[in-house]
């Protein structure tokens, strides 16, 4: 088992003639990803390979069935996109563009309210059940299927660092997905919890935070409450400066809030392993899960 | 983006919030020029930089006649201004604000901000007004006034009757502090702004409403479609090794340690500066640079690096995705080459095409130091910076 997606989806590709799109779209196909569709306003009827390009996000839904979209939209038209697969009823967004301006998603998080589908991201690495479905950037190899451990992220290349120390471990995963690393986001860490902790293939969680928000502190009490499986946390940032943006539009320290110090310090009182030392997070699986 | 109290009080003019008269000065003969045209005293001269705390720090002065704001003026132009903001090494002043003083009834803070959790845009205010209001929201959160707005619907009346209220406005003052605090709300949406700031905002003794003080900062990804605010940009108040990286598209922030560092993605560059601090040493930088780094950028990345006189060491830390091991190898040896790195680099790889990676950077003929992962690679770079 595992969460969101799975070998039954069946993808479109947002933004599939640009050049990221393309790429990207062609990655997903070799993983073994059920690539149906592709959208490109004015481009409605070419193929991009094999796949068949649709002007609107509603005809391709219509005539390939799909239920979940990948986003490489650039970011000015970036929030369009999203709400025109909501609108089409796509059960899952994954939206991958990097740099959509924060009015903007929050716009479109207030238009999400009301309707069912599932945003991931933006500014994210994407979601992987590993042997079954990729959808987004991360390098497939590095997975290893049939789980039994779950993982959720802010961040791209720091999970694919601690997928990889799984994986070395001979730890499997069940579900990967990087949540974005932008102030405002879709799915949230509570919401990917949730679903771990009810599937039943997933024995343990790993999550992955970084300075800004308060996101790893909802989730601590969250976990307190709600989750009976394991837990690892790392939490990256704790020499950043305060009042600086770290890459990720999300990572900045606040005045005093958004610390790693004061996550750690939360995730900690939730009974979360905390790892201290990144180059260590293997073995630390390897002994808690 | 930050911009200087002067240039956020001309975008207020454009939204008729109401700022006190006055004008920015370059010199102390412009000062004197402004405090004339002002004609009334006591006159406010108040130092222009992209920090807080400008008043603690000496940087805000009253005169009392046209000679003592020049005067003023000429002390505060070309001082260096410590404030908790400006960290110990403080920033240069080049200009400063010559503003008339107000008689001041009340003073009062009011904000417009994000909020990140819930997706709403959140006023707020308080009656502590011209004070830390950090230090008010931990010590009498009951003092603070928040009122969330869907920025699909936008501000309506009830919002701002609510805000007022809660301030404890008299019925002469709710009027006009309504209609200004609709225009604030229209400029930090129309501008996408990620803060805008008032503190103090300040009822006079003749009951007007006046921004004294203003504080916008602008969403970075939105700046694309403000390109007049570009024109605010003050490329004095940034570093210069940040500002050179910005142009090659490169995430960099100089720290204050010496083993410098270049990562691929911003969440690993974080871990990565945190590892090196674990392995006994200090990140002197951050330097993201993304996951479709071209051989120039890593080049680039080098170079700005190097510049920074504190760097002792380099660890660079890739984990190939997208960015593949041997694309990134070719670009460290062609930087090596052109660039003459004279500090020990270590180098950690994994991910994509490692292999290829790994070869291409033995066969180089560099002495490139090569780490097992990534805890290998801190404890070597810390132990080469201890060493020097």
């Amino acid at each position: 088992m595992s969460i969101f997606v799975d070998k039954n989806t069946r993808l479109m590709v947002q933004g599939i003639t640009g050049k990221e799109g393309q790429f990207h779209a062609r990655q997903c196909i070799d993983y073994g990803t059920n690539v149906v569709a592709g959208v490109t306003p004015g481009k409605g009827g070419q193929k991009m390979d094999e796949v068949p390009v649709f002007n609107t996000v509603k005809a391709a839904v219509d005539q390939t069935g799909a239920n979940c979209s990948m986003v490489f939209v650039p970011p000015a038209f970036a929030a369009d996109a999203i709400m025109e697969a909501t609108d089409a009823g796509v059960d899952l967004i994954v939206a991958i563009t990097e740099g959509i301006p924060v009015m903007d998603m929050v716009k479109v998080k207030n238009y999400l309210e009301g309707y069912r589908s599932r945003l991931i991201g933006p500014n994210c690495p994407g979601i992987i059940t590993p042997g079954e479905c990729k959808i987004g950037i991360m390098p497939g190899p590095i997975h290893k299927p049939g789980g039994p451990i779950g993982v959720v992220s802010r961040s791209g290349t720091l999970t694919y660092e601690v997928v990889h120390q799984l994986t070395l471990k001979g730890i499997g995963q069940t579900t990967c997905i990087g949540i974005g690393g932008d102030p405002v986001n879709g799915t949230n860490f509570i919401d990917c919890l949730e679903a771990f902790e009810k599937d039943a293939d997933t024995t343990g969680i790993v999550m992955v935070g970084e300075i800004g928000g308060t996101a790893e502190e909802q989730a601590s009490e969250f976990i307190t409450r709600h989750v009976t499986k394991p837990v690892v946390g790392f939490i990256a940032g704790l020499t950043a400066p305060a009042g600086r943006r770290m890459g990720h539009a999300g990572a900045i320290i606040s005045g005093s809030s958004g610390t790693a110090q004061g996550k750690i310090d939360a995730m900690k009182a939730a009974g979360i392993h905390i790892c201290d030392n990144l180059g260590m997070l293997g073995e630390l699986c390897a002994e808690v899960f | 983006m930050k911009i200087h109290e002067y240039q956020a009080k001309a975008l207020f003019t454009k939204y008729n919030i109401p700022i006190p008269k006055g004008g920015v000065a370059f010199t102390p003969d412009e000062a004197k020029k402004m405090a004339e045209t002002l004609g009334q005293f006591p006159v406010v001269v108040k130092a222009q930089i992209h920090a807080g705390g400008r008043g603690k720090g000496g940087g805000v002065k009253l005169a009392g006649s046209i000679e003592e704001a020049q005067k003023i003026a000429g002390d505060i132009i070309g001082m260096n201004l410590v404030t908790h903001q400006t960290g110990p090494e403080g920033r240069l002043v080049r200009k400063v604000l010559v503003e008339q003083g107000l008689d001041i009834a009340k003073e009062l803070y009011l904000s417009i901000i994000p909020d990140r959790a819930t997706a709403k845009v959140v006023i707020m205010a308080s009656e502590a007004g011209g004070m830390d209001i950090e230090a008010v929201a931990a010590d009498t959160p009951e003092k603070i006034i928040k009122v969330s707005i869907d920025p699909l619907m936008g501000i309506q009346p009830y919002h701002c009757r609510q805000v007022a209220f809660g301030l404890n406005m008299s019925p002469a003052v709710i009027k006009p502090f309504v209609s200004m605090l609709a225009s604030l709300y229209r400029l930090f949406m129309d501008y996408d702004c990620s803060l805008v700031e008032i503190n103090p905002l300040v009822i006079t003794a003749e009951d007007t409403v006046i921004a004294l003080d203003a504080k916008v900062d602008f969403d970075d990804n939105a700046l694309y479609r403000h390109k007049d605010i570009l024109e605010y940009r003050d490329l004095d108040e940034e570093d210069p090794l940040e500002v050179e990286a910005s142009k090659f598209n490169l995430n960099y922030i100089k720290l204050d340690g010496n083993v410098g560092n270049m990562v691929n993605g911003a969440g690993l560059a974080m871990a990565t500066m945190d590892i090196i601090k674990l392995a006994g040493a200090e990140p002197a930088n951050f330097l993201d640079v993304g996951g479709g780094a071209s051989a120039e950028m890593v080049e680039n990345g080098f170079r700005i690096m190097l510049s920074d006189k504190n760097v002792k060491g380099i660890l660079i830390n890739i984990f190939g995705g997208i960015l593949r091991c041997d694309v990134l190898a070719k670009g460290v040896v062609s930087a090596a080459e052109k660039t003459g790195i004279n500090v020990p680099v270590v180098v950690r790889m994994e991910g994509t095409n490692v292999k290829e990676g790994r070869k291409i950077l033995a066969d180089s003929g560099l002495n490139l130091i090569t780490a097992a992962d990534m805890k290998d690679a801190a404890q070597k770079v810390a132990q080469f910076v201890a060493d020097k």
